[in-house]
């Protein structure tokens, strides 16, 4: 992997406020990357910093192999799609595309030709003449795109992209931009808060909590095996058991409640082997009730249904295990046969041990 | 009833609500502009008023080179005022805009205006008294030895008027254009720098721009009433400062004719409301031009 991106030690402060805390981050060519946490974790200031908006306290950006240390955002090889889209408002659509190429040094026509084509990548061929406040979001989001992308960057940055569109064009567009990264191949950094689109979207995800990184992986790695309860409770939904554990060869036995007594691989434990309390993870869809009749050959607890919530194709239900305090969630597939359980219910619970986590805290 | 429903509908409201403004304008407005035009038709014979309809009046300004040097003269002066004003407004509206932290920026404007809490005429006098032979300015000179004998072009002439006026009009012009600054999207600004423009170049093709409107404004805010302005021409001006609206009083409250000093009004007003198009169209064909050679339009 050779790294388009390099951040080593970035340290950023606000006055006293510490934005950014020892960020080290590669990041390779023609990956789509992820910057992924809740708001105010930091994760736009990295984007501005790659960007060159915002200044570094401390730490070294190389870009493409160069130190941008001193280099205004107008020299850097990236550009950036704002998350207001900032779409000059006095300018043509082809205008704004246009924008950037004033210093390329083409010709006029060559200018109009990539600007056409621009546009048509983004499906918004003919809006050339359009005037820029006659667009609805998500054309002012693919102007946006056209307007960075026709400068052929190095990294394209997008900060909160689709944020503000609904919840339909919002699907449509993660997989166009997905299809538009590919196509192009440019390495695209997302900034983004929402943990679903970080998942469909991204080769690689930085999950950042209070301006530190707390885990960087493959969407899969990160659903899976999370580094830390934090990660796993913001990545999905994760229901967490307390549990004893102790270290037996290669394997880790855990004394879970509600559950009962279970064997971890050493790779269940993602941050190291865990002694002593701590708390193991499971995720809804590893947990499944079974209905009238049903077998299975995993293992099997009991509890009560205290809530539901139908979702049409899935029914979501709250469980508690007998002997546990806090509910469980269980995602349960509503396939033809399946009754939907009602609340008070009593429930038996399958759930397979290789698909729990155990964390420490 | 039809009435009955009328009586009650959303525009019957609305009605309502804007008669006491309208009346007001009727009144207070149109009714004395009326007036104004009304007698510009008629002429004053010594004495009497002559209502017969005539263009004797205009006939009269249109001929006499008086009436045309003073407003010329004052379409001049209003137009070195509002330039000098905006041009100095822009500016400080720009530095209250962008360099001001957002929690000082009332604070600013406030302090901004706080001249302006004094008598227009107290401000006019002080202007003298800094301006004139012996006044501060000329005594600061003499006193450093800059200057060997005081300055007689900064007191009674057109230049006095501009930078009288220039000062009495600079909130009017501060306050539209910071308006129009403040409504810039900053990210904006980001994205041309994004794209490869350096901080000049950004000014010049997204602030500047988009500011336009609020400068407009500014220019139009400061020239309508500084063509109308008598008070500052009379103190300040000299015998070359006067302007069209000097004239205007005289013919009124001195000379006794009103029709004479009506027509001339209305003139004034043709004037300047022509001229007022006049820059706006330039500065929008302007505009036009640079998005023009900036290519892609």
């Amino acid at each position: 992997m050779t790294a388009l991106i390099s951040l080593t030690g970035i340290n950023k402060y606000y006055g006293d406020y510490h934005a950014l805390r020892d960020v080290d981050l590669e990041i390779a060519e023609g990956e789509f990357f992820s910057l992924l946490g809740p708001s105010g974790c930091g994760k736009t200031t990295l984007l501005r910093t790659i960007a060159g908006f915002e200044d570094v306290t401390d730490g070294v950006v190389l870009i493409d192999g160069a130190d941008m240390a001193g280099v205004a955002a107008n020299l850097r090889p990236t550009n950036m799609v704002f998350q207001s889209y900032a779409i000059f408002p006095h300018l043509t659509v082809a205008q704004n595309v246009g924008f950037g190429l004033r210093k390329s040094g083409m010709s006029r026509s060559d200018k109009a030709q990539a600007v056409q084509d621009a546009l048509e990548m983004v499906g918004l061929g003919g809006f050339g003449a359009r005037a820029a406040h006659a667009l609805s979001g998500g054309q002012r989001q693919r102007v946006a795109l056209a307007r960075a992308l026709i400068l052929k960057p190095k990294v394209l940055l997008l900060d909160e992209p689709l944020s503000a569109l609904d919840k339909k064009l919002r699907e449509q567009m993660q997989t166009e931009l997905r299809r538009l990264q590919r196509q192009v191949g440019i390495t695209f950094i997302l900034v983004t808060h929402d943990q679903e689109e970080a998942l469909i979207m991204s080769d690689r995800v930085a999950v950042m909590f209070e301006g530190r990184i707390a885990q960087l992986a493959d969407p899969q790695t990160l659903y899976r095996r999370p580094l830390t309860r934090q990660v796993g409770d913001f990545i999905g939904v994760m229901n967490f058991l307390p549990a004893q554990f102790k270290p037996v060869g290669d394997l880790i036995t855990a004394d879970i409640a509600g559950l009962g007594q279970a064997e971890l691989a050493s790779e269940q434990c993602p941050a190291g082997p865990v002694t002593g309390g701590g708390a193991v993870g499971i995720r809804p869809e590893i947990l499944s009730i079974l209905f009238q009749g049903e077998t299975t050959s995993q293992r099997e607890t009991v509890g009560q249904v205290i809530e539901r919530a139908y979702y049409g194709d899935m029914t979501y239900y709250d469980v508690r295990l007998d002997d546990v305090d806090a509910p469980v969630t269980i995602s349960m597939k509503n396939l033809i046969d399946r009754p939907v359980l009602e609340r008070d219910d009593r429930a038996r619970v399958s759930w397979d041990p290789r698909a729990l986590v155990g964390f420490s805290d | 009833m039809a009435f009955g429903r009328y009586k009650n509908s959303e525009a019957a409201r609305g009605l309502t609500l804007v008669s006491p403004p309208f009346f007001y304008a009727i009144t207070l407005l149109a009714a004395p502009l009326a007036a104004v035009i009304m007698f510009s038709f008629w002429t004053q014979d010594f004495l009497t008023l002559d209502r017969t309809p005539t263009l004797e009046n205009y006939r009269t300004i249109m001929t006499e080179p008086l009436y045309g040097t003073l407003l010329l003269r004052s379409l001049y002066i209003a137009s070195a005022v509002m330039a000098v004003t905006v041009a100095l407004a822009f500016p400080i509206a720009y530095f209250v805009s962008f360099h001001v932290p957002a929690h000082r920026k009332s604070l600013w404007l406030f302090l901004i205006t706080i001249p302006f809490w004094t008598s227009y005429l107290i401000r006019v006098f002080l202007w003298k008294v800094i301006l004139g032979y012996n006044g501060v300015l000329n005594s600061s000179l003499l006193g450093t030895g800059l200057i060997g004998e005081p300055l007689t072009f900064i007191l009674y002439n057109p230049n006095a008027v501009v930078l009288t006026l220039a000062h009495a009009f600079a909130p009017f012009a501060i306050l539209p254009i910071f308006v129009s600054l403040e409504k810039i999207d900053r990210s904006l600004l980001e994205a041309a720098r994004d794209l490869g423009e350096s901080r000049a170049q950004t000014f010049f093709s997204i602030t500047l721009p988009l500011a336009m409107p609020g400068i407009l404004a500014a220019m139009v805010i400061v020239l309508i009433p500084t063509i109308g302005d008598y008070v500052t021409p009379r103190l300040v001006g000299g015998p070359n400062g006067l302007m069209i609206a000097n004239l205007i009083q005289t013919l009124f409250l001195k000379l006794n004719n009103a029709p004479l000093g009506a027509a001339l009004a209305i003139v004034a007003m043709i004037s300047v409301a022509t001229w007022c198009i006049t820059f706006i169209v330039i500065a929008k064909i302007l505009m036009w031009l640079t998005n023009k050679a900036r290519g892609l339009t």
